[in-house]
Order: structure tokens, then sequence, then C-alpha cells
């Protein structure tokens, strides 16, 4: 256990090391802020900075495209769209209301089950591989290469995502219509 | 070869040097035409008014801009009773600084060589190229809603509400129409696509005496889209409800004073000079243009390109009247997301070759717009419908 960690240390880039560290201490500090704070709007930023700081990992990664289409879809339109909300309804918008509720232990095991379960997949599902990254090419960049796996290797799961997303829009489409 | 060959032989001191002097020399150039922005949209919009304008500092009343900053700087800063400090003085950093950085993917012209390293006339050329334009417009939003929030008063909130929604619906209708030139150009850097725009258009085996910019490739009508999208991002008159002074007291920055006031009045202008420098290159070939005297004159073409743009911001201003804000909604989803979405198919499916994806395409297309007619016409039946209903419902009562 221990050589087989040190090895994967010595793989991996001291600088990468430390910025991961930085942002995983970053958003978790931020996750943090989120649910403890008094004040909802305050929430919507605090989570702004944790999707930012998974942005930040994808870069790390050198997965570019999905680190701008993060910032473009989940900083840039959905928490725009929460925040939104927020300012339309009547929402607490100040700070000191009671948010709380007496569901705490339940949220917090429920997160800690959620934790176990991912850990041990990931951990059983990629135990000693070696993830091959999609290779880099045309002058630093593999977005070609994943528009290509998106449009071409895996089509039919792309466009059946797609039609879930349209239902969706649609149902929720049907659920505001004042009649 | 897309990128920066700057960086092809590594990273040196030399390298390093480089790309901070050209950090420095575009910030100077970002911030000096702003000052000169403001100036000109004063004297122009006065003169279509027929009045002479700013006169009084400077020659021509050139330094106006300069005197306004220097008075804005010296006022007192104002902090509201309720407003949320933290967030209050966050905000117009938010909005200045992506309006900053979007300058920094806009090639200006080609290549040169400073003491034997070859570089780009742009500050980075990065793989997400165009898709960072697009991530930055999306964090501007955070600089005019929280400003309106963190204000702690009606108004500005209002004109929060109204600039999020104004600026998500119209940030969908921009990207489909970029999209547009991506599929064009095959890539996301900008460079790319601005030297992809280079020569003579080509239409089926015949050289049409046009250039190849991709306002002519892709159509022209995502050109037109773009613009309305843009303008309607940056919140310019026909589309500025964000700040209409005659309805919300001058909108989301209405508590704002000193410099607070002075970033947003910078954001603002300067989106006007880095948008336009966004839309040259998308569509109007970037530094391209004919040689003069044998040389390469990237630069130039593209300032007078961009001149254009800016004129025509401020001609819009003083001629075109504010939306309602049901006209906006219905103009930005109804209209410019379904039309640029189309062009998207059709112009993708010209760039296949085959004559089949076009005919069906377009087949494809007459149909969806036969159907949006419709669902467009019942909608507003209905709409009718339940004004009169409510009409009757409140005479009765």
């Amino acid at each position: 256990m221990g050589g087989s960690h040190l090895a994967l240390v010595h793989g991996l880039n001291v600088a990468q090391q430390i910025a991961f560290f930085a942002l995983a201490g970053a958003m978790v500090l931020s996750a943090l802020r989120m649910v403890t704070t008094k004040n909802l709007v305050h929430a919507a930023l605090y989570l702004t900075v944790v999707l930012a700081g998974a942005a930040g990992l994808y870069i790390l990664l050198a997965a570019e495209f999905i680190a701008v289409t993060q910032v473009l879809v989940y900083i840039g339109a959905i928490v725009v769209l929460m925040l939104f909300g927020l300012f339309l309804t009547r929402a607490p918008l100040g700070t000191g209301q009671d948010l709380d509720n007496n569901q705490r232990w339940l949220a917090a095991i429920i997160a800690l089950f959620l934790f176990g379960v991912l850990g041990v997949t990931l951990q059983k599902g990629f135990k000693g591989t070696h993830v091959n990254a999609i290779p880099i090419t045309d002058g630093g960049s593999n977005t070609a290469a994943i528009g290509v796996s998106i449009f071409h290797d895996f089509v039919v799961p792309f466009e059946v995502a797609s039609i879930l997303l349209l239902a969706a829009l649609v149902g929720a489409v049907v659920i505001a219509r004042r009649d | 070869m897309p990128g920066d060959p700057l960086f092809n032989n590594g990273l040196n001191l030399a390298v390093a040097l480089i790309v901070i002097i050209k950090a420095i020399i575009v910030f100077v150039v970002v911030l000096v035409s702003v000052l000169f922005m403001v100036m000109f949209e004063r004297k122009v919009i006065g003169h279509m008014q027929n009045r002479i304008g700013p006169n009084r500092a400077g020659p021509f009343g050139s330094l106006q801009s300069l005197a306004d900053g220097t008075k804005l700087f010296f006022k007192e800063a104002l902090l509201p009773a309720k407003a949320d400090k933290r967030i209050y003085r966050l905000a117009p950093i938010l909005a200045v600084v992506p309006a900053f950085l979007v300058f920094s993917i806009v090639p200006i012209g080609g290549t040169i060589t400073i003491a034997h390293h070859v570089t780009r006339l742009q500050l980075v050329d990065p793989p997400w190229g165009i898709l960072f334009m697009l991530m930055l417009s999306s964090i501007a939003v955070y600089g005019v809603m929280l400003a309106g929030w963190s204000s702690g008063s009606k108004y500005p909130l209002l004109g929060a509400v109204r600039a999020s929604a104004q600026m998500i619906s119209y940030e969908a209708a921009m990207g489909l129409s970029i999209a547009a030139v991506v599929v064009l150009s095959g890539s996301l850097h900008t460079s790319a696509i601005a030297s992809g725009q280079h020569g003579l258009l080509h239409f089926r085996n015949h050289t049409v005496p046009l250039p190849a910019w991709n306002l002519f490739r892709t159509w022209v009508v995502p050109f037109i889209i773009f613009m309305i999208a843009v303008t309607a991002e940056m919140h310019r008159p026909p589309f500025d409800l964000v700040e209409a002074e005659e309805e919300i007291a001058g909108g989301f920055n209405a508590e704002y004073s000193s410099l607070g006031f002075a970033l947003f009045y910078l954001a603002e202008f300067m989106n006007v000079v880095t948008m336009s420098g966004v839309t040259v290159t998308l569509f109007l070939g970037g530094p391209d243009g004919p040689r003069i005297l044998g040389h390469s004159v990237g630069p130039f073409w593209f300032v007078l390109k961009l001149f254009a743009f800016l004129y025509t911001y401020v001609w819009l201003r003083a001629t075109l009247p504010r939306f309602r804000y049901d006209q906006l909604m219905d103009l930005g989803w109804k209209r410019l997301i379904p039309a640029s979405l189309g062009m998207l198919l059709f112009v993708a499916a010209v760039r296949t070759g085959s004559r089949g994806w076009v005919i069906g395409v377009m087949v494809g297309l007459v149909v969806g717009a036969i159907a949006l007619m419709r669902a467009l016409s019942v909608g507003a039946r209905t709409t009718e419908v339940e004004a009169a209903s409510i009409a009757r419902a409140g005479r009765r009562a």
C-alpha cells in the first residue's frame, strides 16, 4: 500500500498537487459556509465558489473544454437562475431569518452514506488502473477529440440525454401554466 | 498552427517579459479607448441631436471624460444603510474585470517578431478561445445582479431582476450564432477564426468578388442576430431597460456613487469596445484587408472596422426608442433563438456539402417555422382572451 502510494506521488506533478489541495480546501470551506450561512444570496454565492473550484479541477486535468462549460452552464446559468428565483419570489432576502430545520442529522447521515458509496465505487472500479486521458492535439487542446467522441462514439446516449432534458423542459412549462 | 508560437520553445525570462508587456499594452489601450469612446459617444450624439456636445475641457472637449473620471474619483463613496457591505463593494469589480479580460482574446493583427521571438498580436490565444468570451459575459451578469441586490433598495433590485432575465435570454441567441461561426472555422481559437476568413469568397467552385468573411459565409443572418444579442447583453439602447431612468430611477447602479459608479460606467463603455472587437473577429475577418504599399496592415483594418461598430452603437442609441419589457422577451425567445437555431442547422448542412442534407434541413426549417408561427398566434390569442377576462373581472369588482 505504502509503495504504490509513493509511486503515485512520484508520477504526479508537484505544482498540480499543490493546486489540487488549494482548490479542494477552498471548495470544502465554501461548501461548509454555504450550508451554514444565514443568508440565501450568500449561500448561492458560496455555491458559485464551489462550482468554480470544480472548473479549476477540470483545468488541472487538462480538460479545459469541460471547465469552460462548467462555468458557462453552472455559474453562468444555473446559479444566476437560482438568484433570479430568489429575487422574484418572496424568499427571505435579508440576514438573520431562520433558514434551519430539524433534519440536520438526517442530512448528515445521507451525505456520509453518499460519500461512502461514491468512494467505495471509485476505489473498486479504478483501483490501480491508469486512466488514459484523451490525447492533447491541436496546439494544446482536446476539444476536437471530445466533439468526435460525443457525436460519433456516444451519439445515442447523447441524444437520449437531450430528449430527457427536453421532456423536463416541457414538463416544467406544463406545471407552470396558469390554467 | 493555432496557439501562440511564443511558447514553442518553452518558457524563459524573455517570453515572460513579452507576455507582461503585452498585458500592460492591452490594459492601457483598452482604458484609453474607453476614455475616447465616452467622448466620441457624447460628441456624435450631440451632433445627431443638433447640439454641440462637450466642448469645454481641452481641444474640442477631448479631455471631458478624463475630467469626469477625476471628479468621480474624488466624490464621497456612499454606503446605503441597508446595503450588504462586502457584496456592494465586490459588484463593480465583477462588472469591470470580465469587460477587461474579453479583449485579451481578440486578435488585432498577424504575428510580429520581438527580439527573435515570434508572437501573435493578441494577449492570449487559448484553446477555449471564443468560449472564454461567452464565459466572461455570463460572469458579467453577476456584477449587475449583485449590485442591484446588495444596494438594499427597491429600484436597483428591479433593475437587477430585469438585467439577469435579459442577459440570460440573449446569451442563448448569442451562443447559437457564434456556434454557426465555429462550425465554419472548425476551431475555437480566435486566431484561427480570424485567419480562416482570409481571401475571397468561394461558392460552388465559383469565386465571388466578396471577402471570405464569416458575415457572408454564414449567410448574414447570424451576424444580425449576434449584433442584436450583443446590444441586449451590454444593455445598450434600445435594450437599456436595466437602467430605464423614467421607470426605475437609474436601475441597478442607482445607489452607487464615486468609484463604484465610475467602475460600472467604465465597464459599460469597455463592453462596447471589446464586444465590437469580438464582432469584427467573428464576422468581419478581424485584421483581414488588402495590403497597402506592399505592407500587411492588419491593425489598421481592425481599428477601422472597430470604428464602424462603435459608430453604429452610438447611432442606434441616438435613433431607436427603448423596447417594452414584453417586446424584449418576445424578440429574444420567440424570434432570435429559433432563427439562430435554424441558421446553425442550415450553415452546418451547407458545410457538409451534400445536397441531401441541405434540402432536408430546409424542408425541416420550413415545417418548423410554420409550426412556430401557429404556436405564436395561438399564444397571442390566449393572452388576449385572458387579458379580456381579467379586464371583465376588474369591471365587475
